[in-house]
C-alpha cells in the first residue's frame, strides 16, 4: 500500500516554528473580519466546517482510515446540543458540552466497530454507520424528523457573553475553532502523533516494534469524532438549527472534498478547503444542482491532477511542512 | 399469511438487486482494486437507459435489458480508459474518492434535466398480470425479476469459476504481471471486467424501472446498503456475494413484515453483529 502523502517532512523544531508562523498569521487575519466588512455569517459557518475537517483530517492525514462518515459526529453533537439548549434550557457552555458528550459517546462506539476493518472496508462502515444513524434520526421523536429542530436559543455564554449579538458570536466561535486546531495541532507533534503516522506509513512495521495499532486507531477516532462533534454544538449557534442535512452521507462527502482540495495530511489544508467550498456553495447557491456536478468534478480533478492539494503543492514547492 | 408472503417476494426482489451490485462490486474491486462508488449512479443510468430507448427509440424492455447493460457497460469502459486507470499504484481510497465524484457528477446532471421525481416506466406485456399460487397472488413480473437475476448471477459465476477467460481473470487478479508475461492483454482485460461489472449494475436497473419507477437519486441510497452487503459477505467470493445479497434481501422483507420501523437499518444493524462477532466478514478472508 503506498502512502497517501509521497513527501513527509520529519517535524523539526523549525517546521514547527514555521507552522506556529503561519497560525498566528491565520488567527490575526481571522480576528480583524469584523472589521473588514465580510459577512460574519459565512466566516462563522466556515469556521465550523474548517474544525470539522481538521478533526476528519486527523483521521485520514495522520491515521490513514478515511472516514466516510463524518457527518454523523456534526449532525449527532447539533442534535444533542440542540435539544439541551430548546427543551432543557441549558447555558450555552453546558449545551456545547453536552454535544460533545453525544459526540464523545456515539465515537466510543462507531469507533470499536470501524476500527475492526482497515482500508476500503473502514471507509465503508463509517459511511454505513453514519447512513443507520441518519434512519434512526429521522424516525426519532426528538429530532422532529424532516423538520429538525429550530429556532434554538442562543443565550448569554457564561451568563456574561451575549451570543445574539453577531460579533460576540463570531469571536466565540473563532475562540472555539482557535482552541480545537491548536488541541489537533498539539495532538498531531506529540508522540502519539508519530506513531500514528508510523502506523499510516507501514502498519506492520509498527506492529513489529511493539505498538498497539488498534489502540492508536481507536483513540485516534475517538478524539477526531469528538472534536467533529465540538464543530457540529458550534455550528447550532450559527445556523440556530439542527437538521437531517448535517447527517446525510452527502455531508460527509463534502467534508472529504474540504479535506482533499486543502490537502490531505497538512495542517493548514483542511481550513483553507473549507473556506474554498463554503465560498463555492455560498456563490454558486443559484446554480442549484449544477453545485453537486461541480463538486463531483472537483473530486475527480483532485484525484487525477492535483493530489496534494492547495496546501500540499505550496509545502512541496517550498519544501516546508504546512 | 399473504402479507408476509408478499414481503417475501419484496425481499427476495430488492434481495436480487443486492446479489448484482455486490457482485459487480466484488468483480471490479478483484481486477481494479477500487471499490466502485458510482456503481449506485450507473444503476440508475441503466433504468434511465432503458427509459430512453423506450419513449425516444420505441425499442421495447427485452431490447433494453440487453442493449441498456452494453451502453452503459461501454460508458463505464471510457470512464475506465479514461480516469480509473490513472489511479493504478495509488492507495485505494483514491479510487473511492474518484468514483465518488464521478457519481456526484451524473446523479447531478440527471437531477438537473429530471428533477427528483419518478418517471414511470410500463411492465411489458408479456409480463403482466399474476397467477395464484394457491398460498398467494405472484405477480408475474416480480417473479421475472427474481428468476432472471438468479439466473445472470449463476451465469456470472459460471464465467468466472468455470470458463476459460475467467481463469485468466483469476490469474490476473492474483498476479498481474505474470499473466501479461505469459501474453495476455491484462489492461484490455481490466477494462472489459470493469464493462461487466457495471453492465450488471445497469441490468439491475432496468429491470427495477418498472418496480421502482426511475429516479435520478434511486441508485443513492441503494449503494450504501449494498457496501454494507459487501462488509457482511466479503468481496473474496463471487457466491458468498450472490447468497449474501439474496438472504440479506429476505430479511429485510421479513422486517418488514414484523417489525417495519427497522426495515430501513437492519442490514445496517445485521453489519454491526457480524463485524463484532467476525470482523471479516462471512466469506472473507483477514485484509
Amino acid at each position: 500500500m503506498t502512502a497517501l502523502t509521497d513527501d513527509t517532512l520529519p517535524v523539526t523544531p523549525r517546521a514547527i516554528r514555521d507552522e506556529m508562523i503561519v497560525f498566528v498569521v491565520m488567527a490575526l487575519l481571522l480576528a480583524s473580519v469584523p472589521f473588514t466588512g465580510v459577512y460574519p455569517f459565512f466566516v462563522m459557518q466556515a469556521l465550523c466546517f474548517a474544525l470539522l475537517a481538521c478533526a476528519f483530517n486527523l483521521l485520514i492525514g495522520y491515521g490513514g482510515l478515511l472516514s466516510f462518515g463524518h457527518a454523523m459526529f456534526l449532525g449527532t453533537a447539533g442534535y444533542c446540543s440542540a435539544h439541551a439548549l430548546k427543551v432543557w434550557a441549558l447555558p450555552p457552555e453546558l449545551g456545547i458540552l453536552v454535544g460533545v458528550a453525544g459526540a464523545f459517546v456515539l465515537s466510543l462506539i462507531t469507533g470499536y466497530i470501524s476500527i475492526r476493518r482497515q482500508g476500503i472496508y473502514f471507509s465503508m462502515i463509517t459511511l454505513a454507520l453514519s447512513q443507520l444513524l441518519y434512519f434512526i434520526y429521522l424516525q426519532a421523536p426528538f429530532t422532529h424528523g424532516e423538520d429538525g429542530i429550530q429556532g434554538i436559543p442562543q443565550g448569554h455564554l457564561f451568563g456574561v457573553f451575549d451570543l445574539t449579538k453577531p460579533t460576540v458570536l463570531y469571536y466565540v466561535v473563532l475562540v472555539g475553532f482557535l482552541a480545537g486546531f491548536l488541541l489537533i495541532f498539539r495532538i498531531i507533534n506529540s508522540p502519539f502523533g508519530e506513531v500514528l503516522k508510523a502506523i499510516r506509513e507501514n502498519e506492520p512495521r509498527a506492529i513489529s516494534l511493539g505498538y498497539r495499532t488498534d489502540q492508536y486507531k481507536f483513540l485516534a477516532f475517538v478524539l477526531s469524532g469528538t472534536l467533529a462533534g465540538f464543530a457540529g454544538s458550534l455550528k447550532v449557534f450559527v445556523a440556530q438549527n439542527a437538521s437531517l442535512t448535517d447527517v446525510h452521507w452527502s455531508m460527509s462527502g463534502e467534508v472529504v472534498l474540504m479535506t482533499l482540495v486543502g490537502g490531505l495530511g497538512t495542517v493548514f489544508g483542511p481550513v483553507v478547503g473549507a473556506f474554498v467550498i463554503i465560498a463555492m456553495q455560498q456563490y454558486l447557491a443559484g446554480f442549484g444542482q449544477w453545485v453537486t456536478v461541480i463538486q463531483g468534478s472537483i473530486f475527480v480533478i483532485c484525484v487525477l491532477t492535483f493530489r496534494r492539494g492547495v496546501i500540499g503543492e505550496i509545502a512541496h514547492y517550498f519544501r516546508r511542512s504546512l | 399469511m399473504q402479507a408476509l408472503y408478499a414481503q417475501l417476494l419484496v425481499g427476495l426482489i430488492n434481495g436480487s438487486f443486492y446479489a448484482l451490485l455486490s457482485l459487480g462490486l466484488a468483480v471490479i474491486f478483484g481486477m481494479l482494486n477500487i471499490i466502485n462508488f458510482a456503481h449506485g449512479a450507473l444503476y440508475m443510468m441503466g433504468a434511465f437507459v432503458a427509459y430512453f430507448l423506450l419513449n425516444l427509440g420505441g425499442i421495447n424492455y427485452w431490447w433494453a435489458l440487453l442493449f441498456a447493460p452494453i451502453i452503459v457497460g461501454i460508458f463505464g469502459m471510457i470512464l475506465e480508459r479514461t480516469m480509473l486507470q490513472w489511479l493504478t499504484g495509488l492507495d485505494h481510497l483514491y479510487g473511492l474518492l474518484l468514483t465518488f465524484g464521478i457519481a456526484l457528477i451524473v446523479q447531478g446532471v440527471f437531477q438537473n434535466y429530471f428533477g427528483s421525481s419518478g418517471l414511470p416506466y410500463a411492465i411489458p406485456d408479456q409480463l403482466k398480470g399474476g397467477m395464484n399460487l394457491g398460498f398467494m397472488f405472484l405477480p408475474v413480473y416480480r417473479g421475472w425479476v427474481v428468476i432472471f437475476s438468479l439466473v445472470v448471477c449463476i451465469a456470472t459465476w459460471f464465467l468466472i469459476e468455470k470458463t476459460r477467460l475467467g481463469a485468466y481473470l483469476r490469474a490476473a487478479t492474483e498476479n498481474p504481471t505474470l499473466v501479461r508475461a505469459f501474453g495476455v492483454n491484462v489492461p484490455r482485460m481490466i477494462t472489459l471486467t470493469y464493462g461487466l461489472g457495471v453492465g450488471l449494475a445497469a441490468l439491475a436497473g432496468v429491470l427495477s424501472a418498472p418496480i421502482n419507477q426511475v429516479r435520478p437519486l434511486m441508485g443513492a441510497d441503494l449503494i450504501i446498503v449494498v457496501f454494507a452487503v459487501v462488509v457482511i459477505g466479503g468481496m473474496g467470493s463471487i457466491m458468498g456475494s450472490i447468497i449474501t445479497g439474496f438472504a440479506l434481501g429476505v430479511i429485510e422483507g421479513l422486517t418488514k413484515y414484523f417489525y417495519p420501523e427497522a426495515s430501513n437499518t437492519v442490514v445496517f444493524v445485521l453489519m454491526v453483529l457480524v463485524l463484532l462477532v467476525k470482523p471479516t466478514g462471512l466469506t472473507g478472508r483477514a485484509a
